[in-house]
């Protein structure tokens, strides 16, 4: 899903041959020397400089701000209990006729197969959804981070068993390698799902910023600093980790995405947290299936919500990759 | 060229090696531990204490991953507890695989049909409404669930118009059987209703699955004809007074499409995971299906087989990409 060829694509480039593609081309923005920049100007202001005047990123921005905002005010805005069937509704589920009721008085989205309010459901899932796929990407942000700043560091055999271990994660598809996790766990729950999804990303993290650090390594920035007598931890922390954050923060942002959608899938296969006291998204979604034939809504405000913020999150991601691109910028 | 080969066969025996090393651990941390994965929570602790012994559970470790390896070379993974309780879990993995082949294969198709051309037209007319537009479509392509957009089509195709089939591989008629490539054995045995009903029975599966492929293939067809576009070999040729067809031809297309080489294979390794989502909403009886059911019903066994032959494909599919590319573009060979 995140592969562009803009990064100066190599011939032979399997996967992970990509992801250094990636992190050598952000890497190399402190010596590139931009021409066409005042200089002074750092790549995060330029670059935001560029995404203010991006419509695309705008619209995945306020997408996104918006579904932040309303996951933290979610309890306020709720109209009802999301965990309690209402009995009005619950009323209607138990004649035989129409047993899931649809848009109701009151109840613009109809309920759920057990009575409670759709659309209450809906608004405080957003909070787990939010929990899940932030963390989610924050784990695998902080293990790939670990194993790839370690490996490119201090090279040598670390480097080697790291990369090897990388590698064959690499080897099995993301989606799978999270499905497999997530089967390791006795009782599944929000936590085993935002495990899964963080394992299943680590890899790709960690090869991105091992390959940054390797960039940098003989750059003339990290060569200074060596002669000056800099030390070693303060060379890989100030002055190569700031510049792998361009492609970290772009794999990040589509590590949201997928992680919103992977959630659904999990709960899809039954291997999501099953307790629906905690609505979220993905559950809710992998739920309606089993009702998909005669009550297709409970499916699709789920999946619409799903689709909306995957969205936002590419959008951000796609412009965020574009902007601080070198390459992009003639 | 050879030593080319010889060499990425070699790395590719460690990855699968340690892959399996992998799987072991992966089993022996399952809730219950390996007897149970392998007996099902239900055995008698009779049976419990003999496949303990015949396992040598209680022999040293790598004792116990010899032997694990051992029966995993011989195809014995066990019996499947949960996907069709009683069968051998690795027959269940043979009789399936060509199901998912022939779907993967149709779904490869589609994207790459439509993703290249779409990728070319949309990077000649820049900035157009049909390349706008189709980078919106490829990027809501990417964010909608596999499963629920499989659900929708076959709501939408099967159910409300019932133009096509609504799960399964096939119809249930007399077709005969030769390779499992259903598709195929129609036209082998010359059954063309088998064929055409066959055919039908993937149009479904194969679009839903083609979807992230070709939202990939698109983009990266689009990026690169770009990227090629604004080299100076192709001023130059302009400049030559080279014809328009000759200079798309031969320098634009040529050197565009090796990135998509390469990212068409890589998808390929990719579309297992979609087919788990996919098949099962078909109910397309490959092993995607066996692998949704396996970790529905925590057959351990199953899951074994499943994942150990999905990684060792996705592996085996990588090599031939890399060997593809290696023919193509020689600058590979010496690296």
């Amino acid at each position: 899903m995140s592969e562009s060829p803009k990064h100066g694509w190599r011939p032979g480039a399997a996967k992970k041959e990509h992801i250094d593609a990636l992190a050598a081309s952000g890497a190399t923005v402190s010596d590139a020397g931009n021409v066409d920049e005042k200089p002074g100007v750092s790549l995060i202001a330029s670059a935001w400089k560029r995404l203010r005047r991006d419509r695309i990123f705008l619209i995945g921005l306020t997408i996104t701000i918006i579904f932040v905002l309303v996951a933290i005010f979610a309890p306020l805005i709720a109209p009802h209990d999301p965990t309690k069937p209402i009995p009005e509704l619950i009323a209607k589920v138990r004649r035989q006729t129409n047993p899931i009721p649809g848009p109701e008085p009151g109840f613009p989205l109809g309920a759920d197969d057990r009575g409670r309010d759709l659309l209450s459901r809906l608004i405080v899932g957003s909070r787990q959804t939010l929990i899940v796929c932030v963390f989610a990407t924050i784990f695998s942000l902080l293990g790939g981070l670990i194993l790839g700043t370690l490996a490119g560091a201090l090279g040598g055999w670390v480097d080697s068993l790291v990369m090897r271990v990388v590698d064959i994660l690499l080897s099995i598809p993301s989606l799978l390698l999270a499905f497999s996790v997530a089967a390791m766990a006795a009782r599944p729950s929000q936590w085993t799902v935002i495990i899964a999804i963080s394992i299943a990303y680590l890899p790709v993290f960690a090869r991105l910023l091992r390959g940054s650090m390797l960039a940098q390594r003989h750059s003339d920035h990290v060569l200074a600093a060596r002669a000056l007598g800099v030390k070693r931890g303060a060379i890989v922390f100030r002055h190569m980790l700031p510049n792998s954050v361009g492609p970290v923060i772009v794999q990040a942002t589509l590590v949201l995405a997928t992680a919103v959608i992977d959630a659904a899938a999990l709960s899809f296969l039954g291997l999501g947290n099953p307790d629906d006291r905690q609505p979220e998204w993905g559950q809710m979604l992998g739920k309606a299936q089993e009702y998909l034939a005669d009550y297709p809504h409970m499916a699709f405000y789920p999946a619409a919500c799903i689709i909306v913020v995957a969205f936002g999150f590419t959008l951000m991601g796609e412009s965020l990759r574009e902007a601080l691109d070198p390459k992009s910028r003639r | 060229m050879l030593r080319f080969i010889v060499r990425r066969l070699v790395q590719m025996v460690g990855v699968v090696f340690v892959l399996s090393l992998l799987l072991f651990i992966w089993l022996r941390m399952l809730p219950g531990g390996t007897v149970s994965a392998i007996l099902g929570d239900r055995a008698t602790p009779e049976s419990r204490a003999r496949l303990e012994k015949a396992l040598g559970l209680d022999q040293p470790i790598w004792v116990q991953y010899w032997a694990y390896l051992k029966r995993a070379l011989t195809g014995n993974f066990g019996a499947s507890t949960g996907v069709l309780p009683g069968r051998d879990a690795f027959d269940i993995f043979l009789t399936r695989f060509p199901g998912t082949i022939e779907l993967s294969f149709f779904a490869i198709l589609i994207a790459v049909i439509l993703g290249i051309p779409m990728g070319y037209l949309a990077a000649r007319r820049r900035a157009s409404f049909f390349d706008n537009a189709s980078v919106i479509v490829s990027l809501i392509g990417v964010a909608v669930p596999v499963f629920f957009l499989a659900f929708l089509l076959k709501y939408i195709f099967a159910v409300q118009l019932g133009w096509l089939p609504v799960s399964g591989r096939q119809s249930n008629i007399d077709a005969t059987r030769v390779t499992g490539f259903f598709v195929l054995d129609g036209i082998l045995t010359r059954e063309w209703d088998a064929a055409w009903d066959a055919f039908k029975h993937l149009i479904l599966p194969a679009f839903t699955l083609a979807t992230i492929p070709f939202a990939v293939i698109f983009r990266i067809t689009r990026a690169s004809v770009l990227e090629v576009l604004d080299e100076d070999f192709v001023r130059t040729a302009e400049s030559k007074g080279l014809t328009n067809r000759i200079i798309r031809g031969r320098h634009v297309l040529r050197n565009a499409l090796l990135p998509v080489v390469t990212t068409i294979g890589l998808q390929v390794g990719g579309l297992l995971a979609g087919a788990i989502l996919t098949e099962s909403v078909f109910s397309f009886g490959g092993i995607g299906e066996a692998l949704a059911l396996a970790f529905e019903h925590r057959d351990y066994s199953v899951l074994q087989v499943l994942i150990m032959a999905s990684a060792a494909t996705f592996v085996i599919v990588n090599l031939l990409v890399d060997i593809t590319y290696a023919v193509i573009d020689p600058r590979v060979r010496t690296r």
